[in-house]
């Protein structure tokens, strides 16, 4: 990932510019380098055999049709990985890893054995020489299945009754979270004088990045070395988790690399059966390297899914509207197995509850269940969408019921910044935020004096005009990273990012970091990522990290530079290193003698002589911790006009502020927000990955079913930041990377209920699609009839 | 079977199946990996390229509805120099793109609906792109490179 491209003058290439991107050029010639770009020499190619059943037992798998086709190389099943004493995947952490109470753990093989728990549930795997041989083959591997009794849905799964998707996981439950104070919570709504209620669901999202999953796998016989290029957003995190529980082998004969990813959301954040179907199947094939990659209906199956939650959400106030105590008794749908950092939105998604508001008592507890569906893991917002969801439709309800504005009721409960920094009952520690004023500032943005007239004019069109408040704050960061620079003997520095960028800018972000510390031109700056050889230790981007952990991470190293080189610049100038000062890439003697960085660099690389002594090379590492973490928060504003005869929602405005601390690049980060909220879109108006209720099919199985949002289905969005420095890191830096999806569901449905309240709709869950919403209103209409007669 | 095609103003010839699609023919015989698929119902638009002068989407063809025709790929866009076409050029100065595998498409369509709309409003813009899916951007920033675009092509 080299900078190459004719680049902006200097002027516009510093921090909290917005500099045109680096990497833009060979994506937009299309010399982007994608796993399925990727050809490699005597290359074989690989298909799945999935279960077509949402539960059943495998009682025998015949291979030999399959073996017997043209071109096929090998076809493995889940008896031969077990033969062979290849392990599964654990997830990333459960609650027992952090002092919470036991769950069941799953390990979820390469290839299933006796059992399929998933439509989707990988069981064999099928290497040819082209991929149409090995598709074709695929049809003709045998699975004798017995079809069992499958839960698809929650609310089924958690049924006393309901088939077990684990023998070892009672009541399917996996394992649960729990915050607050149960005690003082239930005081507070006993002796409440109003409270209200909702049960709330959270539509299952697949990911859907453009770029769908793939993976390369090559295992060198000569060196007893595996490589693998698999579309991640964490090379490192795959390598170990293949490693050290599928394979069980040194991490030294493992080497990932993650090219060019497009896009990832989370989705693509860990390691997958197929990057370890891949590897494995190379091997049995002596070495050719093994290519698998899914068509847009087998990712939608077997991707891990995101939300899928049910929660019922309580809140306790006074009659003026003051919040008295908030409940929350949620599940959240794990599906066949406990994968990747599926605990995180588990956990976030109770946390987050009480929000941008002072919330005097508050518990939440939070159950991931088993169902008979693809595993869930984080998508883009990660629970925090779920937590600001419940709390943004709580407060609308209770501003309906107490005659309150939904922008008053949330100003009477607001965190003041007086109050910072405020620790919330679910364990975090707020340091900065001005929750009214980015209130005060969107409801100008959006024009709340017209919207009386707005609302109107839509009636007289016929048309139903609401709009919508969601507010929000979320954690930016989570682990620890490291950043490297490395000067080459010509004065020219690298950077070794442990980080991933997949869209996010970071060969851009991250040289204008090192040409504004170190003073050397951003043209020149080379960035690196994406590769275990190259990179000698990372932990990807997820979680809305890298500004904070790769940026000060990144700011250690460079400090350890110009403290590195000191001693030299002295030299260099005559002088002793206590009186030298370094300023924009230049070091100052006390003598006033200079000498830049670039030249300093140079001389680490002289090989004889008096400077030789003072070492080889000129290179520094730095990390950084997410403790604490940064706490991006906004509110997005949303006006909705309905269509009664037909249920379509169109957007008419949108407006959002947003923290995010310290921009480093505007543009970049606007873009972050957009991209976000467009997916939150997507999540209250279009999207959903439906199960069959009955079969557990996967009803949503192409892009033919499940929607997303078009560009004629968007408008442009009024955006603007609240720089609110962060005060725990030395960037100031808040993320940005995730806000949209996290502010736009409560701030869409809570117009289209506030368009919709009038007629007597008072609930609705998301996806808000023209035919819920023309239901609704059928419905709502029959029943005021009713009560008519 | 055989068929034969011009290709970013190359004569080709290639021995393929006959479902073999245009998108495969172009990414896996030609080597012209910068036509992506990133779908299977012909929804995406990331396959989206220029046959005989107009935007097609490369995976709902079959090779052989190509034979005789001419097609332009991303990869033929920018000039023989190397530098930009101003729509190219635009989608940079505006970041209408960020993990880039929407973005052959959607220059592809791009340079199609401003040929045939030479000053698109950003309705007609919104509507134009349709047919092509962004995860990343939210669509806005495209939008404002697309009308960018067209004022450059205009000259």
């Amino acid at each position: 990932m080299t900078a190459t491209t004719s680049s902006p003058p200097a002027a516009e290439t510093g921090i909290g510019q917005s500099a045109r991107r680096v990497e833009d050029k060979r994506f937009l010639t299309g010399r982007g380098r994608y796993i399925d770009d990727i050809t490699l020499p005597r290359m074989a190619h690989a298909a799945l055999v999935l279960s077509p059943y949402a539960h059943a037992r495998i009682r025998s798998i015949d291979t030999a049709q399959a073996l017997a086709a043209p071109g096929v190389l090998a076809v493995l099943t889940g008896q031969d990985a077990r033969a062979e004493g290849l392990g599964g995947m654990p997830p990333l952490f459960m609650p027992e890893d952090m002092g919470g109470p036991k769950g069941h753990r799953t390990y979820r093989p390469l290839l299933a054995t006796d059992r399929a728990r998933c439509v989707g549930d990988r069981v064999a795997f099928v290497v040819a020489e082209t991929p149409a041989q090995a598709r074709d083959a695929a049809e003709l591997v045998e699975v004798d299945y017995e079809p069992l009794d499958a839960v698809a849905s929650l609310e089924d799964a958690m049924r006393a009754d309901a088939p077990l998707v684990w023998d070892e996981a009672p009541g399917n439950r996996c394992c649960m979270v729990m915050y607050g104070d149960a005690v003082a919570t239930d005081a507070a709504f006993a002796s409440a004088p109003h409270v209200t209620r909702l049960k709330l669901q959270n539509n299952r999202l697949s990911a859907n990045s453009i770029e769908p999953r793939g993976a390369i796998g090559l295992w060198n016989e000569a060196d007893e070395q595996y490589t693998l290029h698999t579309s991640s957003q964490n090379p490192h995190g795959a390598r170990s988790m293949l490693c050290s529980h599928v394979f069980k082998v040194p991490e030294t004969t493992m080497r990932v690399i993650s090219p060019d990813v497009g896009g990832g959301f989370g989705m693509k954040a860990d390691a997958y059966p197929e990057d370890g179907l891949v590897l494995w199947a190379s091997r049995r094939c002596g070495g050719r390297p093994v290519k698998w990659i899914p068509t847009r209906s087998e990712s939608l199956a077997t991707d891990n899914h995101g939300r899928d939650q049910l929660v019922e959400a309580e809140m306790a106030l006074d009659r003026a509207g003051r919040i008295l105590g908030v409940r929350a008794r949620s599940a959240h749908a794990f599906g066949a197995y406990v994968v990747s950092a599926a605990v995180a939105p588990l956990n976030f998604a109770i946390r987050f509850i009480p929000s941008v508001y002072d919330v005097p008592a508050f518990h939440g507890v939070n159950v991931g269940v088993f169902t008979h569906t693809s595993p869930t893991g984080p998508y883009r917002g990660a629970g925090r969408p779920e937590a600001a969801y419940v709390m943004e439709r709580l407060l609308d309800q209770a501003a309906n019921e107490l005659g309150l504005e939904p922008a008053a009721i949330r100003e009477r409960n607001f965190i003041r910044p007086e109050q910072m920094p405020y620790a919330t009952h679910t364990g975090f520690v707020y340091d900065s935020g001005d929750f009214g004023a980015l209130l005060d500032r969107c409801l100008d943005l959006s024009d709340e004096a017209g919207l009386a007239a707005r609302k109107a004019d839509s009636r007289s069109r016929g048309l139903l005009r609401g709009r919508g408040i969601g507010l929000f704050i979320e954690q930016g960061g989570i682990f620890n990273d490291q950043m490297s620079l490395r000067f080459d003997p010509g004065g020219t520095v690298t950077i070794v990012a442990g980080t991933h960028s997949h869209g996010q800018g970071h060969a851009t972000v991250f040289a204008q970091l090192v040409s504004e510390w170190l003073g050397v031109p951003f043209e020149t700056v080379r960035y690196v990522q994406g590769d275990t050889d190259k990179v000698p230790f990372g932990r990807g981007t997820y979680a809305a990290r890298s500004s904070m952990i790769g940026g000060c991470a990144l700011r250690m190293a460079a400090d350890r530079i110009i403290e590195q080189a000191l001693p030299v610049a002295a030299r260099m100038t005559g002088n002793e290193p206590a009186g030298m000062s370094f300023d924009r890439g230049i070091y100052t003697g006390a003598n006033g003698k200079q000498v830049t960085l670039a030249e300093v660099a140079r001389a680490h690389f002289i090989k004889a002589g008096p400077m030789a002594q003072l070492g080889a090379g000129l290179q520094a590492t730095g990390t950084w911790n997410t403790d604490p973490p940064n706490f991006p928060n906004g509110c997005h504003i949303c006006e909705v006009e309905i269509d009664p005869e037909t249920g379509h929602v169109h957007i008419d405005r949108y407006s959002a502020v947003d923290d995010i601390g310290r921009a480093l690049n505007p543009m970049i980060c606007k873009g972050q927000i957009q991209g976000g909220v467009a997916q939150g879109i997507g999540q209250a108006l279009h999207e959903h990955l439906v199960y069959d209720r009955e079969s557990g099919q996967l009803v949503t199985g192409s892009f033919m079913d499940y929607g997303m949002p078009r560009a004629d289905d968007l408008p442009s969005f009024d955006l603007r930041f609240a720089k609110v420095p962060c005060t725990t890191n030395p960037l100031g830096v808040k993320a940005v990377g995730e806000a949209g999806t996290i502010g736009a569901p409560p701030a869409v449905m809570n117009a289209v209920l506030d368009a919709l309240r009038p007629l007597g709709i008072h609930h609705l869950d998301m996806p808000a699609t023209p035919l819920k919403v023309w239901t609704a209103i059928r419905e709502a209409s029959d029943m005021a009839r009713t009560h008519e007669r | 079977m055989n068929v034969s095609l011009t290709v970013n103003g190359k004569p080709v010839e290639c021995d393929i199946e006959e479902r073999t699609l245009l998108s495969d023919l172009l990414r896996e015989q030609l080597g012209l990996t910068g036509t992506h698929r990133g779908c299977d119902t012909a929804q995406c638009g990331a396959c989206t390229v220029h046959l005989d002068g107009v935007a097609v989407k490369s995976c709902n063809l079959l090779a052989l509805q190509a034979a005789g025709g001419s097609v332009t790929t991303i990869e033929r866009i920018a000039a023989g120099d190397g530098s930009l076409h101003p729509m190219q050029e635009a989608f940079r100065e505006c970041h209408g793109l960020q993990c880039g595998f929407c973005t052959p498409g959607m220059v592809m369509s791009a340079i199609d609906l401003v040929r045939r709309c030479p000053e698109p409003d950003v309705g007609a813009i919104r509507e134009g792109l349709e047919g092509n899916l962004c995860r990343c951007t939210g669509y806005d920033n495209i939008v404002q490179a697309v009308a960018l675009g067209a004022r450059h092509m205009r000259g």
